[in-house]
């Protein structure tokens, strides 16, 4: 009998599995506790219940108030509500809007859209740590600037925005200041008070909670327009049928992220920074993209010189390793990664990227076997090219 | 469902036969896409049966993603031994018909192959009109 391949789930960054508590929490709501929140009879009024305390337990994770808090579908929902629902509801201040070059898809095509409907969109470079200068946020805030989008730590090469700086600014100014806190919501303290946030999007399934939950905080008196019209639910701002169970477990990801955060974050910044280490060491002509110390405690992202970054994909895939690629030849649209071009890096560069994102069930013996494995698939590629 | 890349991408890409160079190869060929990066270097050694010129030995190097180690590797089966003429009928079609399928995105890949096969035999036929002129 061949001996079983060992597994290796190395991309937390595009999603994360379902912590079993949270699955836990979830399972009353989908057949005994199903009923609908708008409903004014007793099953109606448990799902509301439910919901109602779900709220104070995800804005208390941020340090917001519980209607603060209104949930979506999705991040890539969340971010369309912020960008379009402000910009259209202060159409009357102006119509300039500052993102950063290294946005995620979603606010970068939402706010490509704008552009189509008047408005006035200036991306803000970064430093080749992908670093956003404050300075820069603050000379380029016009009089007609009603809304600065960053995302606060990048979901490809881990970099974390001085964000405290940047709402600060933008507070000064009377900004709206919106950030996409996806791969940092959970995971590193957030407190939107102290970060002078107006508008914060996340997604459940990025921290160990299900798919199709997401949530947008948007702070109290935030002049915001729905894109969802309907049943007025969520105060009007996102008319759908309330997703109970999704909803109860984003709360308990957010309950248990709380709870171990600080610990989580010292044994995976101990484990990213031996894989960095080790690759770094390991591997000729190997770079690390993003900060060394301003990063998630959980991302890594190379490139690697002479070797493509699909191809190490595939064949750590073949050897139980999960990993992701900003390379053009893994892109539905045949181009690089827009970040690692953000950052200085040729297109040929960005060929040869390799991301690898850890998480709560990353264990010290995987990082080992990537060091022992991913050094044989470069030196393998490589030949193939034909440069070793 | 089908998986991303066939047994025989997969195959071809982990164990290709024909990877590494030809010392004094007859033509080489250097193609690479322009759009995601991929490079292309195919060596074709050439020899002559009477009047027929023959595919005797064909390697490649890629720098590329798996399906164009693939294509690389397959173009190099199909035509290895082949007159220099029947390997000219050889198509990126023909490549990614071998391969099983390929995903719709890297169809490109099959294309490549062609071209570094072509412009392999182009440099061999350049290699030899520069011959003859020396001889005259």
């Amino acid at each position: 009998m061949p001996r079983k391949l060992k597994k290796v789930y190395m991309d937390y960054a595009a999603t994360t599995p379902v912590d079993p508590r949270v699955v836990k929490a979830m399972l009353p709501y989908f057949s005994e506790k199903f009923g609908n929140t708008m409903s004014l009879h007793s099953f109606g009024q448990e799902a509301k219940e439910a919901l109602e305390e779900s709220r104070e337990v995800v804005a208390n994770l941020i340090r917001a108030k519980p209607n603060e808090i209104i949930f979506t579908s999705s991040a890539t929902e969340s971010n369309n509500l912020a960008l379009k629902g402000v910009a259209f509801a202060n159409r009357e201040k102006g119509n300039h809007i500052i993102i950063s070059q290294i946005e995620h898809p979603c606010v970068i095509e939402s706010a490509k859209w704008l552009e189509t409907q008047g408005f006035k969109i200036t991306r803000l470079p970064v430093d080749k740590y992908g670093l956003i200068d404050p300075i820069d946020v603050k000379k380029t805030i016009r009089k007609d600037t009603i809304l600065v989008s960053i995302i606060h730590a990048s979901n490809e090469i881990g970099t974390i925005q001085p964000t405290k700086e940047i709402g600060n600014i933008c507070k000064e100014k009377g900004v709206y200041f919106h950030t996409d806190a996806v791969q940092s919501f959970g995971k590193i303290p957030i407190d939107v008070n102290k970060m002078n946030i107006s508008l914060l999007s996340a997604s459940a399934h990025k921290m160990y909670g299900p798919k199709g939950v997401a949530l947008l905080f948007i702070r109290e008196g935030t002049k915001i327009e729905p894109i969802l019209h309907g049943g007025g639910q969520e105060s009007g701002l996102r008319s759908s049928t309330i997703n109970v169970p999704g909803i109860i477990g984003l709360a308990k990801a957010c309950e248990i992220c709380q709870k171990v955060m600080k610990k989580e974050d010292q044994r995976l910044i101990k484990l990213r920074d031996k894989l960095i280490k080790g690759v770094l060491e390991k591997i000729p002509n190997a770079y690390l993209n993003g900060h060394p110390q301003k990063r998630l405690p959980n991302n890594t992202n190379f490139w690697f010189k002479f070797v493509e970054g699909e191809s190490i994909v595939i064949q750590l895939d073949l050897l139980g390793v999960a990993a992701s690629t900003g390379s053009a030849c893994s892109s539905a649209k045949l181009e690089p990664s827009h970040v690692l071009i953000s950052i200085g890096l040729k297109p040929e560069e960005a060929h040869g990227s390799l991301r690898l994102t850890l998480g709560r069930w990353t264990k010290e013996w995987e990082i080992n076997y990537v060091l022992k494995v991913l050094p044989e698939v470069i030196k393998k590629l490589r030949k193939i090219s034909g440069t070793i | 469902m089908q998986p991303y890349y066939s047994k025989e991408v997969i195959d071809h890409f982990v164990h290709p036969r024909h990877f590494g160079e030809i010392k004094n190869a007859s033509g080489l060929g250097k193609v690479g896409n322009p759009r995601c990066g991929d490079i292309m270097k195919l060596y074709i050694k050439v020899e002559k049966k009477g009047n027929r010129e023959i595919i005797k030995d064909i390697k490649f190097h890629t720098l590329g993603c798996a399906a164009a180690i693939a294509t690389s590797d397959m173009i190099c089966d199909l035509v290895k031994g082949k007159t220099l003429k029947a390997a000219l009928k050889v198509g990126y079609k023909d490549v990614a018909k071998r391969l099983g399928y390929l995903p719709a995105i890297k169809m490109h890949c099959s294309f490549l192959a062609e071209q570094g096969l072509k412009s392999a035999i182009q440099d061999y036929e350049k290699r030899k009109e520069k011959k003859k002129t020396l001889l005259r």
